[in-house]
């Protein structure tokens, strides 16, 4: 345990806990007996991946049990209160007043009916803690406190007049309302774009500290948790793995999966360069204007050059066109002015006037495995669907060529040919989406964000298998990410983008090297490291009014 | 505001269109009939000469489209022209039976409607539990018997074993309002027992639809109690589908109410249109079918302009 708080009072304190979870008739296990000790005023961060069981932890912390689980072992201890024998409504008179939630995406949690500030007061009127007007003063004053632009103002809008990163510092305001003894941060910044996970990372610490507020920082994020917790636990398949105090758990970790968590960004594959035959690019976008029907312009004058077999990496916030840059590729939206060629000949606009083997040179991988797949559809017609429409392959033809696609992808075909993709992993879904993309046989792919929705461990594999592939099959790809330490193991070209606009490019070695433009220097500066102090150093440098949306004016 | 009077505005224009298209459509079917109009109204036994008598009183010498526009034209300044039978005006054979029937409409409305988003509420709050259940099975053996069955079962009991009610559902201009409603209740009843299922059922739905909702979890985890989750925070986000049911069913009570006006001898526009069809007097099917048509668009309108107006983000744009 942290010496910092060996001395204060135990504020919670679980015992062997126990949850079960409902799924195909049975209860199956969920946690297996965990501990977890929280002294008042301090901050523990859970780390896993996903199915590690951190949010069910958190959820119980609170005696809550989600809909389809149930606690059945282990004691829960609130300051001197037993959760698990407690009344429903004993249980829920805390929630809200002494511990509070905040959820990994503010802009779904927010109710979308009511005004951010009459949400932020409902739990103290509620709990008759302060009349709604004080409340109201209350939520403004927090509002100022977590640097939110025009804080009297600010809580009248509704969710969706407010930015992610504004919504969840004003969640936080919320989760303060009642000034808890605990609050449990469900990987609060997980969907925040890093420059603004900056400045949520940076409001939560102060707002903590200031309150002497206990904390459990839930995420898969190691940087994160570095410069939030003053403890960390590792969890893995509902089981602790270990626990320590932060700085001694990153510098020392004792488990052998701790270390492989710790060492999950070596992957590094060597960067090429471009030919310097003067040969044509493979995919050259020029000029590139683009809208949505009625819209503003998304796209300004993009221009960039892909050459055959290498990686060139887009990189942006939401928002920034990187996706309808992809659009503009694919065909699927046809530019208002430029144009995009394949190996020096142009290509039509839209996706219906080109070629089968125009269509060939440019296919998708998608973000979400789980909605790129027809549910309904089995594997060997998902890969064999395109091997069919490209290449003309029947019957067993056909077949051996969705057995090579599925070696190729390192999953065994007598085992997946028939499967639908719901019995599929997150990994091995991404998978099935590259070989869907593979059975085309193009030159050229665009990854949007392949690995983002994926743990650090399985997106790993992902990266390998595409660095395999491309050594193997010569593919260039097209790698849209907002994740720079992808972009650091695997791309050879580094595109940068921001409103629309490409605001730098180059190689990579060039681009990970100063001068930068501000912005490059921005997203590159914002991205968590493993040192604990790192967060304190930046705001130092920076100045805590300028990060975030305040640094990108 | 103003995006919100564009939208509606162009839902209105959708709507006089669609009316436009449906007059083509019902004008047109009779125009399809074998022989013509005089032909069917007079039959099979009537003269050459009684015949082109008719023709030449309804104008059928001339042609079909100038026709349409001139009933199209009457029908905008509310004349639909004479009947074939009586010799009275449409308008007028017509008023007063639509007024009956959206008296019944309203009166079956005004306890149907409060009634079943109100159950809704509570078999989402007391989901999976016998209060549940019981009002599921009820609502839905009522609405899976036929409405005459219901109607003469409630004739039984409520009017036959028990006098409460009056079994027929006459009307006479000097009753008192609350006579009317004494006389009215069965047919009321009857429909009641016969909407209340969907506009339940869906307000249940739409609100357990959103229990899985973040939002809904983090409601619970400020300590909100349950009824406040569900009335608070999930009913307000099911509006739009529970609005588009009651809407559909409102027009229904309108318009499909035939069966329950002949069992109970009440003189609404359903007993006028299957006399006026019995008969062959085609003004008038015409003019209750365009009436029940533009019923059918304006409810789904205001469904419509519903569903928008409780909608934060069409109402608060950015």
């Amino acid at each position: 345990m942290h010496d910092k708080f060996k001395d204060k009072e135990i504020l919670l304190e679980i015992r062997d806990l126990k949850i079960e979870g409902y799924s195909d008739e049975t209860w199956v296990p969920i946690i297996k007996g965990v501990d977890l000790t929280l002294h008042r005023g301090e901050v523990l961060g859970l780390i896993g991946e996903s199915g590690a069981g951190k949010s069910t932890i958190g959820a119980a912390a609170m005696g809550y049990a989600r809909d389809g689980t149930r606690i059945s072992e282990g004691s829960i201890e609130f300051d001197g209160m037993e959760l698990t024998t407690a009344s429903e409504s004993e249980r829920r008179m805390l929630r809200g007043s002494r511990i509070a939630y905040v959820a990994q995406s503010a802009a779904a949690s927010f109710n979308p009916s009511h005004k951010l500030i009459d949400q932020h007061a409902e739990a103290p009127v509620h709990y008759r803690i302060k009349k709604r007007m004080e409340a109201q003063e209350d939520a403004m004053q927090l509002y100022e406190q977590l640097r939110l632009p025009n804080p009297r103002e600010i809580g009248f809008r509704y969710p969706h007049q407010v930015s992610g990163g504004q919504l969840q510092r004003a969640m936080t305001a919320m989760a303060m309302s009642c000034r808890p003894d605990l609050i449990i941060f469900d990987e609060p910044t997980t969907a925040l774009d890093v420059t603004t996970q900056i400045e949520v990372l940076a409001a939560i610490r102060d707002i903590v500290d200031e309150f002497n507020t206990a904390a459990i920082y839930i995420t898969h994020d190691l940087a994160v948790v570095a410069q939030m917790a003053d403890t960390i636990k590792v969890l893995l398949k509902g089981e602790e793995v270990e626990q320590a105090p932060t700085q001694q758990m990153i510098d020392n970790p004792q488990e052998e999966y701790t270390k492989s968590l710790w060492a999950v960004r070596s992957f590094n594959s060597p960067q090429r360069y471009r030919p310097t035959d003067g040969s044509d690019p493979l995919i050259s976008v020029q000029n590139v204007d683009a809208a949505y029907t009625g819209g503003i312009k998304v796209l300004d004058d993009v221009s960039f050059d892909i050459y055959p077999g290498m990686t060139v990496a887009v990189v942006g916030e939401s928002g920034s066109g990187k996706s309808t840059t992809a659009r503009c590729i694919t065909g699927l939206l046809p530019p208002m002015s430029g144009q995009i060629l394949c190996k020096g000949e142009p290509l039509p606009p839209r996706y219906k006037d080109r070629t089968r083997d125009q269509l060939r040179q440019a296919q998708m991988i998608y973000q979400m495995a789980d909605t790129a797949l027809n549910p309904k559809v089995r594997i060997s017609e998902i890969i064999g669907r395109p091997a069919q429409f490209y290449g003309g392959l029947h019957g067993s033809d056909l077949k051996q060529r969705v057995d090579e696609l599925l070696d190729l992808i390192e999953l065994d075909p007598v085992q997946f040919y028939s499967r639908y993709p719901p019995e599929l992993s997150g990994g091995q879904k991404q998978r099935i989406g590259i070989a869907r993309a593979l059975a085309a046989e193009p030159e050229f792919i665009i990854c949007d964000e392949v690995t983002s929705a994926l743990d650090q461990l399985v997106a790993e594999g992902i990266l390998k298998l595409l660095d395999r592939l491309q050594d193997e099959l010569g593919l260039a790809y097209m790698f849209i990410t907002h994740d720079l330490a992808t972009v650091r193991s695997i791309a050879d070209e580094v595109v940068v983008m921001q409103h629309g606009k490409v605001v730098e490019q180059g190689p990579k070695d060039e681009m990970f090297k100063p001068p930068h433009h501000p912005y490059t220097d921005l997203l590159l500066s914002s991205v968590p490291e493993m040192d604990p102090e790192w967060l304190t150093t930046v705001l130092e440098e920076r100045g805590v009014d300028n990060i975030g949306e305040a640094a990108d004016r | 505001m103003g995006d919100i009077t564009r939208l509606i505005l162009k839902r209105l224009g959708l709507g006089l269109v669609t009316i436009l298209v449906v007059s083509v459509l019902i004008f047109f079917a009779v125009e399809l009939l074998p022989g013509d109009i005089a032909q069917a109204v007079l039959g099979q036994g009537a003269t050459e000469e009684t015949v082109a008598a008719m023709r030449e009183q309804l104008g059928l010498d001339r042609p079909a489209f100038v026709r349409y526009f001139d009933w199209l034209g009457g029908a905008a300044t509310g004349d639909f022209g004479v009947s074939l039978v009586s010799g009275e005006r449409v308008s007028e054979a017509i008023s007063g039976r639509f007024a009956h029937t959206l008296f019944l409409a309203s009166y079956a409305a005004v306890i149907a409607v409060p009634i079943s988003i109100l159950l809704g509420v509570f078999t989402a709050l007391y989901r999976n539990t016998i209060f549940d259940r019981v009002a599921n099975v009820l609502t839905l053996s009522t609405i899976s018997s036929p409405e005459f069955f219901l109607g003469y079962i409630l004739i039984l009991f409520l009017a036959v074993r028990v006098t409460m009610f009056p079994a027929i559902a006459s009307l006479s201009s000097d009753m008192t309002f609350l006579e009317l409603l004494h006389r009215t209740f069965l047919p009321m009843l009857t429909l009641v027992l016969v909407v209340t299922a969907h506009m339940m059922r869906m307000t249940r739905a739409a609100i357990i639809n959103l229990l899985a909702s973040p939002y809904i979890e983090m409601a619970r985890l400020k300590g909100t109690p349950p009824w406040k989750v569900i009335v608070k925070h999930a009913l307000p986000n099911a509006w739009a589908p529970i609005i588009n049911v009651v809407a559909l069913n409102l027009a229904y009570l309108i318009t499909g109410v035939v069966l329950v006006e002949v069992v109970f001898v009440y003189p609404g526009i359903g007993q006028l249109l299957v006399d006026a069809v019995a008969k062959r007097d085609f003004p008038i099917v015409q003019a209750c079918c365009l009436i029940f048509a533009a019923t059918f668009i304006l409810l789904n309108l205001a469904a419509d302009v519903g569903s928008i107006l409780t909608n934060p983000r069409l109402r608060h744009p950015k």
